[in-house]
C-alpha cells in the first residue's frame, strides 16, 4: 500500500481520534431512527457501515452532514478540526452545515439533488472558493480553477462536457454518483461520509469510486462508507467494519465481518441483538 | 360608446390629418378599420377569460397623447449604448420616432435591410414588401391593443434579410422612452416592427424597449415576423421599461416550412406589462423556440399570454418560461397549445417555473393544451413555490452560505432561460442585467 510510508512520517496527525459519536439518538418526523449510535473514527481509518435497509445508516450519514429534518434527541458528536485534540473537539451538532463543511466534513448523497440553471463548473468552483474563503486562502479564478480541476475529471473518467452542464439535471444514476466522487475529489474533505455511493453503480464505476477514495486516504484524514453490500469493500480495505441494525451499532470488527455478512445476511444478529 | 374610446377617436381624427394623412391608400384603410375595432372592443376588463388576472384598468384611466417623438436635446449615444445589448448595428427610436443620428443600420450587409418603417411604406418593392406583410400577421381584429397600435401605425422598424443571406451580428432594434410629461400628460407610443427573413435566410435580432428616465408613460407594441423556408430566426425581446409605465405588446410570428425561430423573451421593467405572444407554425418541419424569464419586484405586474398554433405536421415547439417574483411582485403565464387537425407527429413540449421570495409575492400559471390531432407528443408541466429546501441544504452541505446559495439557486432560474440563447455578446449583457436585477448571484 502507497499510503504507509506517508503514514509513518505523519504520526502527528495519524491514529488520532477525528470523530466521537456518542449514544446518538435522532428522529425524522417524531420517528425514532437512531437509538443510542456510538462511533469513534481515527484519522487514517476507512470505516464502512454496514447494515440492513431502515437501520438508520442514511440518517446517521445526514446527520453528520446536518439535515435540517433530522432532530436529534440525545448524545454527543465531537469532531475534532486541525490543530485540536479530542477534549477540544468541537460540538458538530452545534455547527450550521456549512461549517461542518468548511470544517472539511463532506457527505456523498444518496440521492444528489439537481440545481437548474447552475453549471457544473460554477456550482464546484463556488463550494471549493466558499471554504477557501473561509480558511483564508485566496479564491480560485474561473480558469485556475478550471486548471485545477482537469485532473480530478481524469480520475473519475470524465470529460469537460461534464462541467458545462447543469448540477445534476438529466444526470443518469450513475452519472450523480460520479459527480459526488468529483466533489470529493475537489473539496478534498478530512471527514468524508460516502451514503450508498455505490448502489446502482456497474462494476467499473464502483472500482472508480473506491480507486478515487483510496487516492485521497491520508494519514490525516478518514473515510466512513455507508454501504448496502460487501462490493465496495473487495477495492477498498476497511479498517473496521459496524453493523448498524435498529438505530444501534449491534457489531464491529475487521474487515472479515463484512464477508461474514455477506455470507449470512444480516438476519443472524438481529437475533443476537434481541438476545442481548 | 364609452369616453375613452372617445379620447383615442379624437386623437385619430387629429393623426390622421396630419403627417398620417400622406400615407398609401392601403394604409389608410387598414388604419381606419383598426380604429373602428378597437371602438367596438374597447379596453378588455378582467371578467374576459383571457385578462382575468391582469387589470388594464390603470391605462384605461390615464389621458395618454400621443408620442411626436424626441424633444432636443437629442440623447446622448452613450446612453443609447447603456441599454443596447449587442454590439452590432442599431435601428435606434425616440418616443416613438425613428432617429437617423442614433442609428448606425445603414448598408449592414448586401440583400439585408434594416431602418424605419415609415421611410420604407409606399417606397417601390420595399413598399410592396411592406404591403405583403404589415398587419397581416398580427391579430388586430381580436386584440384591442393590437387594434389600437395598427390604427396609430406611423413608425417602428423595418427588417428584411433576403433569401438565402446570412447575417452573423445581430441587428438591434432600440425603442427608448424618454418619459418626458407633455403639456398635455402622460404620452403613448405605438411602436410597430416588421420583421422578415427570406427563404433560406438567416438572422440574429434584437428588440430593445427601455427608458432613459423615469415618469408615467405607455409603450403599445406590435411585432410582426415572417421566418420564410428553411430561414432561421434567433429573435430577442428585452423589456425594461420605466419603473412607472405600462407596456402592452404583442409578438406575432410566422414561419415556413423547416423553418427555426428561436424567440426568447425578458421582461424585467414596467409597472404593468402584458405581452401576447402569438406563433404560427404554418409548414411542416418548423421549429420554434419559445423562451422566456421575468424578474419583477416591488409591485409589478406582468403578465404573458402566449399561443403555440401548430398548423402543419411535423413540427415542433420547446416552450419555457421561468419567473423570479420578489416582493409583492405578480407574475401571470398562460400557455396556450394549439394542434391542429392533421398537425401529426407535433412534438410540443412547454414549462413554466416559478420561483417566490417573499410570501406575497404571487404566480398564476395555466396550460392550456387543445389537441386536434391523435399522433403527437405534448407535455406540460408548471411549478410555483419558494426556495426549494432539499437544493438549499445540497449546496450549504458544499460549504456555501444560506444566503450565497439562495443567490445561486435563483440565479439557476434567469441563468435556466439564457443558456438557450445562441448569440453570445447578447447573451452575456443579457446576464449581466439578469445578474444585476438579481443582486449578485
Amino acid at each position: 500500500m502507497t499510503g504507509r510510508g506517508k503514514r509513518e512520517t505523519l504520526k502527528d496527525s495519524a491514529g488520532k481520534v477525528l470523530l466521537e459519536v456518542q449514544n446518538l439518538h435522532a428522529t425524522v418526523e417524531g420517528r425514532e431512527i437512531l437509538r443510542g449510535v456510538d462511533l469513534t473514527v481515527r484519522a487514517g481509518e476507512v470505516h464502512a457501515i454496514m447494515g440492513p435497509n431502515g437501520s438508520g445508516k442514511s440518517t446517521l450519514a445526514q446527520v453528520l452532514a446536518g439535515h435540517p429534518a433530522y432532530v436529534v434527541t440525545a448524545g454527543h458528536v465531537l469532531y475534532v478540526t486541525a490543530g485540536h485534540v479530542l477534549y477540544e473537539g468541537k460540538d458538530l451538532l452545534a455547527m450550521a452545515p456549512e461549517e461542518r463543511a468548511r470544517e472539511g466534513v463532506f457527505l456523498a448523497f444518496q440521492y444528489p439533488v439537481a440545481i437548474r440553471g447552475i453549471t457544473n463548473a460554477y456550482f464546484l468552483r463556488a463550494a471549493v472558493n466558499a471554504i477557501r474563503k473561509y480558511r483564508g486562502v485566496e479564491e480560485l479564478g474561473p480558469v485556475e480553477f478550471m486548471d485545477a480541476l482537469e485532473e480530478k475529471l481524469k480520475v473519475i473518467g470524465w470529460d469537460s462536457s461534464y462541467l458545462s452542464r447543469p448540477v445534476n439535471e438529466g444526470f443518469s444514476g450513475g452519472e450523480k454518483k460520479r459527480n459526488e466522487i468529483l466533489q470529493l475529489a475537489v473539496l478534498d474533505p478530512k471527514l468524508a461520509i460516502l451514503d450508498e455511493t455505490d448502489s446502482g453503480l456497474d462494476i467499473d464505476a464502483v472500482k472508480t469510486v473506491a480507486q478515487t477514495v483510496d487516492k485521497l486516504r491520508r494519514p490525516d484524514n478518514a473515510t466512513v462508507l455507508v454501504t448496502h453490500y460487501n462490493r465496495i469493500l473487495t477495492h477498498i480495505e476497511p479498517d473496521v467494519v459496524h453493523v448498524l441494525a435498529g438505530g444501534r451499532i449491534v457489531k464491529s470488527g475487521g474487515k472479515e465481518l463484512a464477508l461474514e455478512l455477506e455470507e449470512k445476511g444480516y438476519d443472524w444478529l438481529r437475533e443476537e441483538a434481541t438476545v442481548a | 360608446m364609452t369616453a375613452v374610446a372617445d379620447r383615442y377617436l379624437a386623437d385619430f381624427k387629429t393623426f390622421s390629418s396630419n403627417g398620417a394623412g400622406s400615407a398609401p391608400s392601403w394604409l389608410k384603410e387598414i388604419r381606419e378599420r383598426a380604429m373602428a375595432r378597437f371602438v367596438e372592443l374597447g379596453f378588455p376588463t378582467t371578467k374576459q377569460e383571457e385578462w382575468r388576472f391582469t387589470s388594464v384598468a390603470p391605462i384605461a384611466g390615464t389621458a395618454f397623447t400621443l408620442a411626436h417623438g424626441p424633444r432636443s436635446p437629442l440623447p446622448a449615444s452613450a446612453e443609447v449604448e447603456r441599454v443596447a445589448l449587442g454590439a452590432g448595428p442599431r435601428v435606434v427610436f425616440v418616443d416613438g420616432r425613428y432617429v437617423a443620428q442614433l442609428s448606425t443600420a445603414t448598408n449592414v450587409l448586401a440583400g439585408v435591410r434594416a431602418g424605419s418603417l415609415a421611410g420604407v411604406i409606399g417606397a417601390g418593392p420595399i413598399g410592396d414588401l411592406v404591403r405583403e406583410h404589415l398587419a397581416r400577421h398580427a391579430r388586430w381584429e381580436e386584440s384591442a391593443f393590437a387594434a389600437l397600435n395598427t390604427a396609430f401605425v406611423a413608425d417602428g422598424a423595418f427588417v428584411h434579410v433576403a433569401a438565402g443571406v446570412s447575417l452573423d451580428r445581430p441587428l438591434e432594434v432600440v425603442y427608448l422612452s424618454t418619459g418626458h410629461v407633455g403639456l398635455e400628460g402622460p404620452v403613448v407610443s405605438h411602436p410597430r416592427t416588421l420583421i422578415v427573413v427570406d427563404r433560406g435566410a438567416q438572422a440574429a435580432v434584437v428588440e430593445t424597449y427601455a427608458a432613459l428616465a423615469g415618469g408615467v408613460y405607455w409603450t403599445n407594441a406590435v411585432t410582426e415576423a415572417v421566418v420564410g423556408e428553411g430561414a432561421r430566426l434567433e429573435l430577442f425581446r428585452v423589456q425594461r421599461e420605466g419603473p412607472e409605465s405600462f407596456q402592452v405588446a404583442t409578438t406575432h410570428s410566422r414561419q415556413e416550412r423547416d423553418s427555426y425561430l428561436a424567440l426568447h423573451v425578458v421582461a424585467v421593467g414596467a409597472a404593468l406589462a402584458r405581452h401576447d405572444v402569438s406563433t404560427v407554425l404554418d409548414g411542416a418541419g418548423a421549429e420554434l423556440i419559445l423562451n422566456g424569464l421575468y424578474l419583477l419586484s416591488g409591485a409589478q405586474h406582468a403578465d404573458h399570454h402566449t399561443v403555440i398554433d401548430h398548423a402543419q405536421p411535423h413540427c415542433a415547439s420547446h416552450e419555457f418560461f421561468n419567473g423570479v417574483l420578489a416582493e409583492r411582485a405578480h407574475g401571470v403565464f398562460t400557455g396556450r397549445i394549439i394542434v391542429r387537425p392533421g398537425a401529426q407527429r407535433t412534438d410540443s413540449k412547454q414549462t413554466n417555473n416559478n420561483l417566490l421570495l417573499s410570501t406575497e409575492a404571487r404566480a398564476d400559471s395555466q396550460p392550456q393544451l387543445e389537441i386536434y390531432a391523435d399522433d403527437v407528443k405534448c407535455t406540460h408541466g408548471s411549478t410555483v413555490g419558494p426556495i426549494d429546501q432539499n437544493q438549499l441544504y445540497y449546496l450549504r452541505s458544499r460549504g456555501l452560505s444560506p444566503e450565497a446559495a439562495r443567490s445561486i439557486l435563483t440565479y439557476g432560474f434567469g441563468a435556466e432561460i439564457l443558456d438557450r440563447m445562441r448569440h453570445p455578446d447578447v447573451r452575456a449583457r443579457l446576464d449581466r442585467l439578469v445578474r444585476e436585477r438579481l443582486g449578485g448571484g
